[in-house]
């Protein structure tokens, strides 16, 4: 199949390309300009933004173990609607990825299964409880971009510290969920007035940031890179900022949820908004704002997390934690970051695509000519209402459910085949 | 909307207090004077009634005839047909009604079943020698076997006419007014 | 007017409406003092108490409330039945709406339980204690007793005082008596106060002797010593001391101040046996005062048309 996209903005944040052009597709990679044929298929893109294929690099795929909650396939296609090419997979999957076999069973199940890219994340330590590292190197040669022990910090600073080294030593990136256990205790939501007012437990920011400067001086003195996952407070920010000023090997995410939600969304105990960490106060999500539109937080990432109807229907100490985010996430960058002018088009798809890229060492990120098709075309005007029972994903435990959003994902190009089309 | 129009007027200030008097004496002529007697008010304008009853019987007889104020809400057998629950008031029976002749007051004598609740709520404050009951205006359409000893007016009425009585203590009027729905 | 179809809690409630529910509760208390305590109203009504948590006190309450009322009140606790069993808190509350529940009074060690019941059954549900959210019925008995007591609410100094950080029942009186024009001071340990109490309109002390000066109603709020091995304070002894209401931190309040707690008391500890005892204690009334608010309560939840 051959594709031109023909009069949409091309934004390739890779070369800080924003112009109107046209764009060729041939053999499943970027391709140089040719006269159409009958086997060319024609887009017309006017008014839209053509832009690298999306890269989600925190996504929990549930597959291997919670196919109840979501499959590589079905949340492959939940990422293919919400116009990502590929998406990076976390290891709390049952078994725990973290071996070479569920490495490889993964990318088997993308494979056959799979409607974009999957890059699998190993853990860090065995079945992530912290205690012995995993073999990252087996891991890292079966295909894992990264290691990260997401939804269970790594507690003791010495095993961090020696993951660190390890990790460093085969150039994979280290993500790190910063969470200080003995401060977050079994709080279920931002510690503040409204947790008081509901009468839940509180997680307060501190227990975030203290896992962020012990992570910051432990890559510090490693060299290894550190990703920082979901940044939620105002004082993470601050964090970063002071580190990559003094040159320290760090990155750091954000998550829609983060910068358009305060802990008010928990609203009348809505266990989708319950999540961590936890939606935070009016100053943090201001900071993360600020963070993403200073770059200080390099990428925007979903942290897609499935649960079932049944699992988020009971008590809201009992709800597991997370929300789904693929579908969702382009809607919310438009609405809330790019068209606030908080970010210019060109830097909202570099934090959805180049940099995660870049931190992940995959490729991508970029619309050079020979590069692999990977393109998402995004309607910068279109609305709509956000609809769970219209996902394509398995689950729908949103907070967004009834937002109205702007900007909108309309075509995902994957290896030059289309597999999303509104 | 059905709106409700004024028909015929049945009694105006002087009619009300004629017939008071009326059954005042009646009142006290039945139960040969006053012993043991008591007046107990259905909210709310059998207790004005009720309050008149015993200064005419005190400017009558001379005694004091105590009385009490009933609200029998809690009692009513339609509370689950009902939109909102209607509003409950305090019932002011500040005294003993055992073995106390009782003379029960309300304004208007319908189908019954206020009376009906009326005598289950008497009979849950204790066991009176007996029961008499007050109707300024019988009216007719008894839905049970209930029947007033003292009527101050005997009332011909359709279904689809309804009897106000109003009193100046709760409506700053005293009159009795037939109304219509048109 | 009362226009719900639930009581989860006191926050949303208006000042109007608190005063109608107290308005209510003010016949009921005079059936309570009948010789025949009972009243047909809710015949063939039924009322369960679906309990998570042990209360002999909440639970006998309720239940005393529904049998004045003619109401059939079935009891169901978490340590008996299907709860035991892991069924469900939404299953649970399906299945007593098939059994014909009317109303179901939800105690819950976790705070929003009523509110997840409430969306699950059209039956009316009371919130008996949820985690540390609120005890609306609790906080309407306060205001009842201090009510009747005072005159009004309006304008009176109320100090809480204790462990406000696991208290649904400050929670909700913090609200109530606010809404209703009483200021109220919290007071306790900076461990025992939940992070930004003062947003919910309180005003906050460490020092007890400031929080009592001049107050006209003290509530004191039960410690619980596994806070202790919480790390939350480091002892009773300690605590007596700093936090415990005696002779003379009383005589620091108004003249006339009244003593509350919504019990179970530690005598000694919050507040010691002479105080709990004398003339300035109107704990037992509340206890009577409870049965009135929950009658009241039942009545205008219960009737047909009142679910929306």
């Amino acid at each position: 199949m051959k594709l031109i996209i023909s009069q949409g903005r091309i934004l390739d944040p890779a070369v800080g390309r924003d112009e109107i052009a046209d764009l060729y597709v041939a053999d499943g990679v970027i391709s140089a300009p040719f006269a159409p044929d009958r086997e060319t298929r024609l887009i017309d893109a006017a008014g839209r933004l053509v832009t690298p294929g999306l890269i989600d690099m925190h996504t929990h795929l549930r597959e291997p173990g919670f196919e109840y909650k979501e499959t590589i396939a079905s949340g492959t296609a939940a990422a293919a609607r919400g116009g990502f090419t590929a998406v990076a997979c976390m290891p709390n999957t049952r078994p725990v990825t973290d071996n070479r076999v569920t490495v490889e069973y993964i990318n088997q199940q993308a494979a056959a299964t799979g409607l974009v890219k999957v890059y699998p994340i190993g853990a860090i330590t065995r079945g992530s409880l912290g205690k012995e590292l995993a073999e990252m190197a087996d891991m890292r040669a079966a295909g894992a971009v990264a290691f990260s022990d997401d939804g269970r910090p790594v507690a003791d600073a010495g095993l961090m510290r020696r993951a660190m080294q390890y990790c460093g030593m085969l150039a994979g990136v280290l993500i790190s969920h910063c969470e200080e256990q003995s401060l977050a205790g079994d709080g279920v939501m931002h510690e503040g007035a409204y947790a008081t007012v509901l009468g839940l437990k509180g997680i307060p920011a501190s227990a975030e940031e203290v896992m962020v400067a012990r992570d910051i001086i432990l890559a510090a003195e490693t060299k290894c890179p550190l990703h920082l996952a979901h940044l939620s407070t105002a004082g993470s920010v601050a964090l970063v900022r002071e580190a990559k000023k003094r040159g320290v090997p760090v990155t750091a995410e954000a998550t829609p949820h983060h910068f358009t939600l305060t802990d008010r969304a928990v609203g009348d105990y809505d266990t989708n908004a319950k999540v961590n960490p936890p939606l935070r106060g009016e100053a943090d999500v201001q900071a993360i704002r600020d963070g993403l539109a200073e770059g200080v937080i390099d990428v925007i990432a979903t942290d897609h997390a499935p649960h079932s109807f049944d699992e988020k229907n009971v008590e809201f100490d009992l709800a597991p934690f997370g929300l789904v985010g693929l579908e969702t996430a382009v809607g919310l960058v438009w609405t809330e970051l790019v068209h606030t002018g908080l970010l210019t088009p060109l830097q909202a798809v570099q934090k959805l695509s180049a940099n995660p890229a870049r931190i992940l060492g995959v490729a991508g990120g970029a619309l050079t000519v020979g590069a692999s098709a990977d393109i998402t075309i995004i309607d910068p005007l279109l609305e709509e209402t956000v609809d769970p029972a219209a996902f394509a994903g398995q689950s729908g435990n949103t907070p967004f459910a009834g937002r109205r959003l702007q900007g909108l994902p309309i075509l995902t190009v994957v290896a030059g085949e289309i597999k999303y089309e509104r | 909307m059905a709106e409700w129009k004024p028909k015929a007027r049945l009694m105006d200030s002087d009619g009300i207090r004629r017939v008071i008097t009326r059954m005042a004496h009646e009142i006290i002529e039945r139960n040969k004077g006053t012993d043991d007697m008591v007046l107990i008010g259905i909210r709310r304008r059998g207790v004005p009634l009720a309050r008149r009853l015993a200064d005419k019987i005190k400017e009558i007889e001379g005694s004091v005839v105590p009385v009490g104020v009933l609200d029998i809400t809690l009692y009513r057998d339609d509370l689950t047909t009902l939109g909102r629950q209607p509003v409950v008031r305090q019932t002011e029976v500040a005294f003993s009604i055992e073995g106390k002749r009782i003379i029960l007051v309300d304004d208007v004598l319908f189908t019954g079943r206020t009376i009906r609740a009326a005598l289950d709520a008497i009979i849950d404050l204790g066991r009176p020698r007996y029961i008499q009951l007050v109707a300024l205006v019988d009216r007719g359409h008894r839905e049970l076997p209930i029947r007033a000893d003292y009527v101050g007016k005997n009332v011909p009425t359709s279904r689809r006419e309804e009897v106000a009585v109003r009193l100046t203590e709760t409506d700053d009027t005293d009159e009795v007014v037939i109304m219509e729905k048109t | 007017m009362y226009k719900y179809k639930d009581l989860l809690e006191i926050r949303t409630l208006s000042a109007e409406e608190i005063g109608f529910l107290l308005d209510t509760a003010g016949p009921m208390k005079e059936i309570i003092k009948r010789q025949i305590k009972k009243v047909p109203t809710l015949r063939g009504k039924t009322v369960v108490t679906l309990f998570y948590e042990n209360s002999t006190r909440t639970r006998g309450s309720f239940e005393l409330a529904a049998k004045y009322m003619s109401a059939d009140a079935i009891n169901i606790s978490g340590s008996s039945s299907s709860v035991a069993k892991g069924e469900s808190l939404y299953d649970t509350g399906r299945t007593l709406q098939s059994l014909g529940a009317d109303v179901i009074v939800l105690r819950h060690p976790m705070a929003g339980a009523p509110e997840l019941l409430a969306r699950s059954v059209q039956a009316a549900v009371i919130n008996a204690g949820d985690g540390a959210h609120e005890h609306p019925t609790q906080a309407l008995l306060d205001m009842f007793t201090v009510r009747e007591k005072k005159g009004g609410l309006a304008g009176l100094r109320v100090a809480i005082v204790g462990d406000v950080l696991h208290s649904r029942v400050a929670r909700s009186n913090i609200w109530g008596f606010t809404k209703m024009g009483a200021e109220v001071r919290v007071c306790g340990p900076a461990t025992l106060l939940p992070a930004g109490v003062e947003e919910t309109g309180a005003l906050v002390f460490h020092q007890l002797d400031q929080a009592l000066a001049g107050a006209d109603v003290i509530m004191m709020l039960r410690i619980q010593k596994e806070r202790q091995q919480q790390g939350l304070f480091p002892g009773l002894r300690e605590y007596a001391r700093l936090y415990g209401l005696n002779e003379r931190r009383l005589a620091l309040a108004a003249g006339d101040a009244l003593v509350m707690h919504p019990g179970p008391m530690n005598r000694g500890v919050e507040i010691t046996a002479a105080i709990a005892d004398s003339n300035r204690a109107v704990i037992e009334e509340q206890v009577t005062n409870g049965v009135a608010v929950r009658m009241a309560l039942l009545y205008l939840l219960s009737g047909g048309g009142a679910q929306a």
